[in-house]
């Protein structure tokens, strides 16, 4: 697995919601290398005073262009400061980086909430509409501009709100169960902690084979640090090198 | 690049006196796509204990103003796993090894130099100075007292230089720099962390789950620089320069301070290519200044009276 370095022109900022970006970088090298689930650690070339990376799972690529489109909330510096970038401003770009989903299934359920949905959404590129539907969840109606971008890769979305304005209301946890007695051969769960787990639960009751794509504060990203290592069931894990992507089982949650 | 760069370090000859700093480029295999190892002067590998070691629960790492601060505890895989999993992938990158050790205890010190007496090693480091774990750590690495004994129980179990990391979380670096030297440590690594903390002030409560944990980054390195100024007047071995070190100036500023070489820590962490660039740069300044050898300039910085320390340990032989 290739990783690279790259100083990536932003090639389009786009608003989705009051508080969520697409941002688009030209970085052709990533683009041709990664992988649904595999991240990005990115980092203004000139940072001032704060040094780290922050990671962004990939949403999307387009190979022709040479793209990476990442979906971001605004959520802290960082992020507040990626919105104030335009087509004039230049990132590092380290990746791809981790590793990404087992995509041997035949049907499957993508189960995400918030900027979960964005890894989530490279995949459903890949396996199509044949292949995938999806289960998003949402506070309320307008975080739901995800529909729009899953359309053209999925056969079935099913949405939940927390306030019942769209779709079923509660959480995904609300249609899931009813959902795995479908014919599903695997899940793919990427959001908040709680809600992967709680997936996670729902399908080993059912027996269906669960990838969940896991976040921790990250340093190096590189598998050098240590910071975001977890206790796993039979082993400490490495989110960033030996995930973020892991099979339910392996999580001690 | 040969003859602009190389350096002897304590017995151990180096291409250039730039190292990768432990804990910040794991074992050397993790930065082999991004950087030509065998480039590197040396590679400072990830601290290990006799057994393994899980550190500390909770987050472990969070940004500070041109810092990173944090508590990973030590986590490592133990002296076992890694002379049979990792070593021999180590030894085919042609890039010498230094092997950062740490024990719960003296005696443990002992066995960890012991056990790594090996072929692929070419020194130990003891860090003696992690302020990140509760036992040993901090508690032992301030006490000349304890740093005497566990740099003698060290020595007595390798035959491999030994270089003593010293902490700058006390009053006194020279006392603590002497202990080590007159306990026969062949060369000092300054600096370790510095000891911080930060608090959330949405949750009320601190930032790292071990509640406090090492500074580094450029914001330490004034720090650093001045401890390796004052050391560096009062002993005769080699000193490894570190603390926030990311570019040949940085690295320029400690030697010129007086460190035979130098060692790139927390910039591994955002700028994963820093070594390559910053050796690439050190050479374009010797050449540039018409220098013989960069180590012309080590101490250069130091009191008149002082430098001829360094003439007597052949630094400018």
């Amino acid at each position: 697995m290739t990783k690279i370095l790259e100083e990536s022109p932003i090639l389009l900022q786009q608003p989705l919601d009051a508080h969520t970006h697409l941002l688009r970088l030209g970085a052709r090298q990533i683009a041709r290398e990664v992988q649904p689930g595999q991240f990005v650690h990115i980092k203004q070339i000139s940072s001032g005073n704060s040094l780290l990376r922050h990671p962004f799972g990939v949403a999307a690529t387009d190979l022709k262009n040479g793209t990476v489109d990442i979906i971001y909330r605004e959520i802290g510096a960082f992020t507040r400061t990626l919105t104030t970038l335009s087509s004039n401003d230049t990132l590092s770009v380290l990746g791809p980086l981790g590793h990404g989903f087992d995509v041997t299934c035949h049907r499957a359920l993508l189960v995400g909430g918030g900027t979960g949905l964005a890894p989530l959404l490279f995949l459903a590129s890949l396996l199509g509409p044949q292949k995938a539907d999806v289960l998003m969840g949402g506070r309320t109606k307008s975080e739901l501009f995800w529909q729009n971008l899953y359309r053209p890769f999925v056969a079935k979305i099913f949405v939940t709100t927390d306030d019942g304005s769209c779709g079923t209301r509660g959480t995904v946890m609300a249609a899931l169960p009813s959902l795995l007695t479908q014919g599903y051969d695997r899940v793919y769960t990427c959001g908040p902690s709680p809600m992967m787990q709680a997936v996670a639960g729902a399908c080993a009751a059912q027996k269906i084979p669960c990838q969940v794509s896991l976040e921790r504060y990250m340093a190096c990203g590189l598998g050098a640090c240590l910071s975001c290592t977890c206790k796993g069931r039979e082993k400490r894990l490495k989110v960033c090198t030996d995930g973020p992507v892991f099979w339910a089982q392996e999580v001690e949650w | 690049m040969v003859n602009l760069l190389n350096v002897n370090l304590a017995g151990i000859p180096l291409k250039t006196p730039v190292i990768a700093a432990s804990g910040t480029f794991g074992f050397g295999r993790e930065f082999a796509e991004l950087v030509p190892l065998e480039e590197l002067g040396a590679v400072c590998i990830k601290g290990l204990s006799l057994r393994p070691w899980e550190g500390n629960r909770g987050q472990r790492v969070t940004q500070t103003p041109s810092g990173v601060l944090n508590a990973i505890g030590l986590e490592n895989p133990g002296c076992d796993y890694f002379l049979e999993h990792i070593l021999p992938q180590l030894r085919t990158y042609k890039v010498p090894v230094i092997a950062n050790i740490y024990g719960h205890s003296v005696q443990e010190y002992g066995e960890v130099a012991r056990a790594l007496d090996t072929d692929g090693i070419c020194a130990v480091e003891i860090n003696i100075s992690c302020p990140n774990v509760k036992q040993g750590g901090l508690a032992l690495g301030t006490d000349p007292a304890v740093i005497t004994e566990v740099v003698r129980a060290v020595k007595k179990n390798t035959h491999k230089p030994v270089i003593t990391k010293l902490s700058p979380n006390v009053t006194d670096i020279v006392c603590l720099a002497k202990a080590a030297e007159k306990a026969g440590s062949d060369a000092l690594s300054l600096i370790n962390t510095l000891l911080g903390m930060k608090i959330d002030i949405r949750t009320h409560k601190p930032v790292l789950g071990n509640i406090v944990g090492g500074l580094s980054g450029p914001a330490v390195r004034p720090v650093a620089v001045r401890m390796v100024y004052q050391v560096a007047q009062h002993v005769a071995v080699p000193i490894i320069g570190m603390g926030g070190i990311t570019c040949a100036e940085d690295a320029l500023e400690f030697m010129m301070a007086g460190a035979k070489a130098v060692a790139v820590g927390t910039a591994n962490l955002y700028q994963p290519d820093t070594v390559h660039t910053l050796t690439q740069d050190l050479q374009t300044y010797c050449e540039e200044k018409h220098l013989s050898n960069l180590q012309d300039i080590v101490g250069v910085a130091l009191p008149q009276g002082k430098k001829s320390m360094l003439y007597s340990q052949g630094v400018k032989g």
